[in-house]
């Protein structure tokens, strides 16, 4: 597929590009290294992982790492290794839906308010305003918790808490974009709004929503580990690195360090996956603000 | 505009988003699809049972009713009943609260004093082996799920070196019942007194080692000798301390947190009890939250630095300490005051994960307790008294930096 070839001839300088674009380029290439190599050890967990990650009593029970279970078991007697190996699915399915929630609905309200202006714009930043102030891991628990279970749920509720913050940055950008010279003219050659709002603002917002996007996919991991933490995560037959820490909680005062060390590990590294990303490109995309 | 019409103006302004809040709630918990009753009872409720409970709480009404009467009852300070036990939920919210103002307090102090302290560090040595390490840390810090680091603090500091406890509030067997809360001798022997006196003896050393830094001591023999007898000293007194008055204590809760409760009662081992136990949940929490604060410091005293001022303090003959912590600081402050109010958010979050780690008694873990039992009135209850404490604390930061910068008026 010549398509398919040029994507990847394209994508093959820009990688070298970032390699030499100074620090904030390599550290998006961190991040991503990182997170590629999470979902790469996810997608191909069925055939590296020695044990089924969900089958109990494959060894004993709560055993420290050994030769034969190199991250020990836990209380059910399941292999931690191959708990690790595919217990990321969950958060990166919670994390890419919920992205795509805040998209569909943060986006299109972002740009009709705004560029509409007058009393829609000011309704729907007032509402939008209180949900950001409201605690949002309280808010993601009190609709996780009327949901019920389930990915899609949390998703959802998660969802919730991070539509505010796509709008608002949409809603920025077009603020400003709507006084530029090139929209003026846009208009003054009789486009219709329409046009003027996909053609002209929406292509000039794909940088900041993708910043947005990334630094709101570690946040939504960490949540999701909080929705986990306090009982409203996904069945318990899933694994998943949020249940396994939930569960290791308990088995602390037996000192069983390695049925949370290595979740909680994973954990951490995809969140600092995606912060690195963020942090590096919304550097490259916006050298003056330097925060 | 002057102070006090702005004051009012931002009271004013706080009414509708307080209504707007009260309404969020209402809409996730009662509008939402999802029945409450039915939840509560999961799958198998008898239908008079589900009638029942919807009478008793009023939950069989139009809608707008309920809105009503919630609104009213909130105003009022009514929460409605707990679907659990029937007793009201404002009572069990408010004697949950001290735990999490005591904890939330100390958190939002670790994490200013960490996050400004290192970003001063990380400003003055830019580009540095420490700039990047500190940055680094921070990055590291936000990119931690709050329990997990709790976890691991309860693992290396609670369970394998017994230095502080791993969970509750004073001792985990006797919670505050009414006002008196007994003080037990530790089951274990004076080996555990010791030990748990240790951390007091660490404190007396850094602070006598900071003493003598400050005084240009030499750290050798004679320093070295001063920190150590210094440090024994305070161990021991304070372990035997601990193990005299451990046993006869009573605690007399007024204001219900125990730091301060402590010394209203001018009792020196309760109050190290009290901030032991404090001790691994605010440094949890703190920890996590003072990556922003790093980042903002340091960005912050980068460009004033750079700045006129401080290059004429330099050029008098200041001591860079005082030119850095007097002088800089103080202008690249205002930007730390406006974040901690917009992590107070973040914080209450963190709190809830915090509190069920530690098992810390305040309102975040009720929370995951009702959710546990299903009582959506007492969820409910929970999650309006944290939007409450946002909207409150956001007018008070509000004031607070019109009070500091009048630009922010006009």
């Amino acid at each position: 597929m010549p398509m398919k070839r040029s994507m990847i001839a394209r994508l093959l300088p820009g990688i070298a590009s970032l390699a030499r674009g100074g620090s904030a380029g390599k550290i998006v290439l961190i991040g991503s290294a990182i997170v590629f190599s999470i979902v790469l050890m996810t997608v191909l967990s069925p055939w590296i992982s020695p044990y089924d990650p969900s089958a109990i009593n494959v060894g004993p029970v709560i055993s420290p790492p050994s030769k034969r279970f190199p991250l020990g078991t836990n209380h059910l007697g399941q292999d931690m290794l191959s708990r690790v190996f595919s217990g990321g699915g969950v958060m990166l399915q919670v994390a890419v839906l919920s992205a795509f929630f805040c998209l569909i609905v943060g986006v299109p309200v972002g740009l009709l308010a705004s560029y509409s202006g007058g009393i829609a714009d000011k309704a729907v930043s007032l509402v939008m305003d209180s949900f950001y102030a409201f605690p949002g891991l309280v808010l993601a628990i009190a609709i996780a918790a009327m949901l019920g279970r389930g990915t899609v749920n949390m998703a959802l509720s998660i969802a919730v808490v991070y539509v505010p913050s796509y709008y608002r940055v949409v809603r920025s950008q077009v603020l400003t974009i709507r006084e530029l010279p090139y929209t003026e003219a846009a208009r003054a050659i009789g486009a219709r709004e329409r046009t003027i709002l996909l053609r002209y603002v929406l292509p000039n917002l794909v940088g900041s929503i993708v910043v947005v996007a990334t630094v709101n996919f570690a946040d939504a991991i960490l949540t999701a580990a909080g929705l986990t933490f306090v009982g409203l995560g996904v069945e318990k037959s899933i694994p998943d690195w949020g249940w396994d820490l939930t569960d290791g909680r308990g088995l602390l005062p037996s000192g069983a360090w390695w049925v949370i060390t290595f979740p909680g590990v994973m954990i951490v590294l995809l969140a600092l996956g995606f912060t690195l990303i963020g942090e590096g490109l919304s550097e490259l995309l916006n050298p003056r603000l330097e925060q | 505009m002057s102070l006090r019409s702005y004051v009012v103006t931002r009271l004013l302004l706080t009414i509708p988003m307080i209504l707007l809040l009260l309404s969020i709630v209402f809409i996730v918990v009662r509008v939402l699809p999802g029945d409450p009753v039915l939840l509560h009872f999961e799958k198998h409720a008898k239908p008079e049972d589900v009638e029942r409970l919807r009478q008793n709480l009023g939950l069989d009404k139009p809608l707008h009713v309920q809105y009503a009467r919630y609104l009213v009852g909130i105003i009022g300070g009514d929460f409605g009943k707990s679907m659990q036990d029937f007793s009201p939920v404002a009572q069990q919210i408010f004697s949950a609260f001290p735990a999490t103002l005591e904890l939330a307090i100390c958190a939002i102090v670790v994490a200013v004093v960490t996050g400004v302290l290192l970003g001063v560090r990380a400003s003055r040595f830019y580009g540095s082996l420490q700039d990047h390490s500190i940055r680094a840390f921070g990055v590291v810090m936000y990119a931690i799920p709050v329990f997990f680091l709790g976890m691991v603090f309860q693992m290396v500091f609670g369970i394998g070196l017994h230095w502080f406890p791993t969970g509750g509030r004073i001792y985990p067997t006797l919670e505050p019942r009414g006002l008196l809360l007994n003080m037990s001798r530790p089951e274990s022997g004076f080996l555990s007194t010791l030990l748990r006196s240790l951390p007091v003896g660490l404190v007396a050393a850094g602070i006598i080692y900071w003493l003598l830094r400050r005084r240009h001591v030499a750290f050798r023999a004679r320093g070295l000798a001063i920190c150590l007898s210094g440090f024994t000293i305070c161990w021991l007194i304070f372990a035997a301390l601990l193990w005299h008055y451990s046993g006869v204590g009573v605690f007399r809760l007024k204001t219900g947190l125990f730091t301060i409760d402590s010394i209203l009662e001018g009792s020196p081992v309760k109050l190290v009890e009290a901030l032991r136990y404090l001790f691994l949940p605010s440094l949890t929490l703190g920890l996590v939250l003072c990556g922003i604060f790093i980042r903002l410091t340091r960005s912050n005293m980068l460009e004033t630095l750079r700045l006129d001022f401080v290059s004429a303090a330099r050029a008098r003959g200041l001591k860079e300490n005082s030119v850095i912590y007097g002088y800089a600081l103080r202008n690249a402050f205002l930007p730390v005051l406006t974040m901690m109010g917009l992590q107070f958010a973040a914080l209450l979050g963190g709190a809830i994960l915090t509190e069920t780690t530690f098992s810390w008694p305040g309102l975040g873990r009720y929370l995951v307790d009702r959710i546990n039992f299903r009582d959506y009135t007492g969820i409910q209850g929970a999650v309006v008294l944290f939007g409450l404490m946002v909207a409150l604390v956001s007018l008070v930061v509000d004031v607070l930096y019109a009070y500091l910068d009048p630009r922010i008026r006009l």
